[in-house]
């Protein structure tokens, strides 16, 4: 990463835990996952949490749906290291690879139920353009998405938004696709937290 | 309600990194946040960070440490500078909802 402090300012604690997670999983400790242990007070301890909650706390959208307005919302933002960990997430969740690189290539063609491809339609547009007007909105209601699904999707943008931005600041290194695998076993399995 | 609990994770989050304590002051970790009024370099680098983050570059970091930002300094701000654009989509998000429900309901037509 771009910052020393990223790369070696941690306590031995937490070297310690970084060396057993790379001797256990085979992988290296991915960036993403080292930039939570940073000062956690600051950032990491409730970026987590928010993440967590947006990601796989109650909802009615799947895990599968989430990870893949994740992996949508990083792929507009160019974050190459985010659009990598949540298109291997999403795909696992879905144990449906070609349907979520199909949404990723063009997700107007793209084989998914029109509730979730208006609601990554929308997310896309705020993305991009940072703002979403009520026609909008409207749009997104009127595919059959509930207005607490439209505000689940926001937190999932809002927490994607945040890490997408970190990632490629502090430039991320990207993984292999073993890598990522491992990555999106790990996030299926254990969260965010 | 779940919703809820979303929105207070996400408030717990802004109000840490803007409020508590840090090794940047609180002012221009606010301005980092809303992307308004740093100096050069650092305005470059938060600017890219809000608004371009795929065009960070070394360079834009190099810049702002050697102007005097510590590591742990840039780390704070660039965090701020995420939070901040990211609160700001969920922001203008749940406005473009909470107006399209109200007018969208027949009862509130006039």
């Amino acid at each position: 990463m771009r910052l020393d402090i990223l790369n070696h300012g941690y306590g031995p604690r937490t070297k310690l835990l970084f060396a057993l997670i790379r001797l256990f999983s085979g992988h290296p400790v991915p960036d993403a996952a080292k930039l939570v242990f940073y000062r956690p007070d600051f950032y990491g301890a409730r970026a987590k949490a928010f993440t967590h909650e947006a990601m796989r706390g109650p909802s009615a959208w799947s895990v599968g749906d989430r990870e893949l307005m994740a992996a949508y919302v990083s792929k507009v933002n160019e974050s190459a290291f985010c659009v990598g960990a949540h298109t291997a997430t999403a795909r696992q969740a879905y144990q449906d690879g070609p349907r979520v690189a199909a949404v990723l290539a063009d997700l107007e063609s793209a084989p998914v139920a029109e509730p979730l491809r208006a609601t990554l339609r929308m997310l896309g547009k705020l993305t991009r353009e940072g703002k979403v007007g009520a026609e909008d909105m409207r749009e997104v209601l009127a595919a059959g998405v509930s207005p607490q699904q439209v505000q689940d999707a926001l937190a999932v943008c809002a927490a994607f938004n945040t890490t997408d931005r970190l990632a490629d600041a502090f430039g991320f290194e990207l993984l292999s696709p073993e890598g990522f695998e491992a990555g999106a076993k790990h996030l299926l399995k254990r969260g965010y937290r | 309600m779940p919703d809820e609990d979303k929105k207070r994770a996400h408030r717990a989050l802004v109000d840490r990194v803007l409020n508590g304590e840090g090794r940047a002051p609180a002012e221009q970790r606010a301005r980092a946040f809303g992307n308004d009024g740093l100096s050069p370099p650092l305005d470059a680098l938060i600017g890219k960070v809000a608004d371009r983050p795929a065009q960070v570059t070394e360079a834009d970091l190099a810049a702002a440490k050697a102007s005097g930002c510590t590591e742990d300094q840039l780390f704070e701000l660039v965090i701020c500078a995420a939070v901040g654009q990211s609160a700001r989509l969920y922001e203008a998000g749940l406005a473009a909802l909470a107006e399209a429900t109200v007018k969208g309901r027949p009862d509130h037509a006039t």
